[in-house]
């Protein structure tokens, strides 16, 4: 111990520097804590009614004992079919299409700009401001039209629309950060477009992809407003599969709780598969 | 393997700001070692950029092998180039990093691969290496793998952006004689950009002194050391640098520390014809001789900068307000607070126009 620097361990002593620095990581603490439970309780609510019997689902105060069944996901398990493929194809499809137009798009607005490139991403974004109910009216004609009404490629195209703009404005910001150097000596070495795409910016920008990608997973998968209004058997999706689990009479709570777990329970896997590639830092040991 | 040669080369990068390089005139013969050097903001690297083809042309044109080069794309120009962080690619290995231009040309894979471990080897680049990502090289290692990458191409300009200012001072001064020394060996024309004027000459076969957008003087190492055209040059090259005092001309000389210094006829009828009343000096420090009370230049020592080798004397000369470094034997220097003297050679006097900074009677 008498080898410890005067400095060091006067700075352990409870100076009122030191109060205060403590003090202030506990305060930090709690309100990170209190902010984390605020949200996490409800998610851990929803998960023990899935488990309760309909009857003890709806008690005032709630029942914290209780036999826990799983006659509840049984019921969810035997009616979700049609609707966790319809959830999948659009999801996975719509997200494919946004990583497949915002990464040219990106590059077009970002690495090589295009003339007016601030006006092309204004749009893009400005797609945004309008509340989609302003819009609902005109897609229900148009998709009536093309005959695309309760289509699963209705849904495709329209959660591609939807993500595109935010995807576009990620994967842009990604790009921005690929070191300028890495381009110009892809461009020394003689790699056209597609080669500095494919070869040098698409490995370094990865990582923003799987987030971009996990962004559009989440959005799209729990999307219900268009899925309402526009589809009602052959390309229902999860979000309405929730709605259909609510019955006109009788109890519900435990059965809906149930089948919202199993809806989340997707989205929830990817993020935490995408996590891994999201905390790796872009471009790592591109520089130096 | 070609001739390098910028004709009036301008680039302005915003309109009504001075040009980056401003009419730059220059000549690199086949095989020369030719260095840009200049303090940062000079446009040395601008001026690279301009030969590599990743900056425009605003004026005045570049050629390589008297071939007029200033609107061909780079990856036609037959250069490599050199970046000062390295620019490899993160993802791809080294082999894959050395070899990315000929897989570009469409070199077939075994050529390729011959290649790759013909410059690994010029390079004392370990064979294992090879398969290895730039992350997981040290700094020294990627240094070489960003040469053999340039190397590999087999260009017919080598061009190369500060590419030592990454490493510690001793690997530097290691790979500095080891690029000059590779330069030679393969005998291509090599454009060298550095801030560094030990660097610029120990590596140069001739160096170019860039400051603001204008080249000041390019000549062999040896000239520009013992000829500076100007005060900038003067003062740029040579470590310590040279001093530059501006003092008051009198009847045969100049007033220095309250003694006249005589100065050349030469300098004088320069002096006279421009009209000027006052001019700056320039003594190198090791110019600077001391002398046990005898020389005509008193002053004290302020502060001893021991090298070892030698030492430098940081010394006010009387009656003058800035500091003079002069360069002293190591062993015995004289202590601060102690006074001093010099005796100077009148051959070893530089005289600079006070306001332009031009050489008089060079």
């Amino acid at each position: 111990m008498s080898a410890v620097p005067l400095r060091a361990r006067r700075s352990r002593e409870p100076g009122p520097q030191r109060v205060r620095e403590i003090s202030g990581r506990v305060g930090w603490g709690i309100v990170a804590w209190v902010v984390g439970i605020a949200f996490f309780l409800p998610v851990l609510w929803m998960v023990i009614t899935a488990f309760k019997p309909e009857s003890a689902a709806e008690t005032w105060p709630p029942r914290f004992t209780f036999s826990p069944t799983v006659s509840q996901f049984r019921l969810v398990f035997s009616g979700w079919g049609p609707y966790v493929t319809h959830s999948v194809i659009a999801t996975v499809g719509s997200t494919i299409l946004v990583l497949l137009l915002g990464v040219p798009a990106a590059y077009a607005l970002s690495v090589h700009p295009v003339k007016h490139w601030r006006d092309g991403l204004f749009f893009f974004i400005s797609t945004k401001m309008l509340p989609i109910v302003a819009v609902i009216g005109p897609l229900y004609v148009i998709a009536l039209k093309t005959q695309l009404l309760d289509s699963i490629w209705l849904l495709i195209i329209l959660y591609t629309a939807m993500n595109l703009p935010l995807a576009i404005w990620l994967i842009r910001s990604f790009m921005l950060e690929v070191p300028s150097e890495l381009l110009e000596a892809s461009e020394l070495d003689g790699a056209g477009r597609i080669r500095e795409i494919a070869e040098v910016i698409l490995p370094l920008v990865l990582p923003g992809l799987a987030s971009t990608a996990l962004i559009c997973v989440i959005f799209a998968w729990n999307e219900l407003f268009l899925a309402l209004n526009l589809t009602t058997t052959n390309a229902a999706t999860m979000p309405m599969f929730l709605i259909s689990s609510v019955p006109q009479e009788g109890l519900y709570i435990a059965h809906l709780s149930a089948a919202a777990t199993v809806a989340s329970v997707p989205v929830i896997i990817v993020g935490w598969i995408a996590q891994r590639s999201l905390v790796r830092g872009l471009a790592l040991g591109a520089i130096k | 393997m070609a001739q390098v040669r910028y004709v009036d080369a301008t680039r302005v990068y915003a309109k009504g700001t001075p040009p980056a390089v401003d009419a730059l005139d220059l000549e690199v013969k086949d095989g020369e070692f030719m260095v840009l050097v200049g303090p940062s903001g000079s446009g040395k690297t601008t001026a690279l950029r301009m030969l590599a083809g990743l900056e425009p042309l605003d004026g005045g044109r570049v050629e390589i092998g008297e071939k007029d080069v200033t609107w061909v794309p780079p990856k036609d120009r037959d250069i490599a180039l050199v970046f000062q962080n390295y620019a490899l690619y993160p993802n791809k290995t080294v082999a894959e990093n050395m070899g990315f231009a000929l897989k570009m040309q469409h070199v077939p894979k075994d050529e390729r691969d011959r290649r790759v471990r013909e410059a690994a080897r010029l390079l004392d680049l370990d064979e294992q290496l090879l398969s290895r990502k730039p992350k997981q090289l040290s700094g020294g290692q990627r240094q070489r793998v960003a040469t053999g990458r340039a190397i590999v191409r087999q260009p017919r300009v080598f061009l190369m952006d500060e590419p030592l200012s990454n490493l510690d001072a001793k690997l530097r001064v290691q790979t500095r004689s080891q690029l000059a020394e590779l330069q030679r060996r393969l005998g291509i024309t090599t454009v060298y950009v550095t801030h560094d004027q030990t660097e610029a000459m120990t590596m140069g076969h001739r160096v170019a002194v860039l400051s603001s957008g204008k080249l000041q003087q390019v000549d062999t190492p040896r000239q520009l050391y013992d000829n500076p055209v100007n005060q900038f040059v003067a003062g740029f090259i040579g470590s310590p640098s040279m001093n530059l005092q501006t003092v008051p001309l009198t009847d045969g000389g100049a007033r220095l520390a309250g003694k006249v210094l005589p100065l050349p006829a030469a300098v004088r009828t320069a002096a006279s014809q421009a009209g000027l009343r006052e001019l700056v000096l320039g003594i190198r420090p090791e110019h600077l001789h001391l002398a046990d009370g005898t020389g005509e230049l008193t002053g004290e020592v302020i502060l001893v900068e021991d090298l070892g080798s030698d030492a430098l004397l940081h010394v006010r000369l009387t009656g003058q307000a800035d500091q003079v470094v002069a360069r002293a034997e190591g062993r015995t220097p004289p202590g601060p607070g102690q006074p001093v003297t010099f005796h100077v050679q009148p051959d070893d006097v530089f005289a600079f126009h006070p306001v332009t900074g031009t050489r008089l009677a060079g």
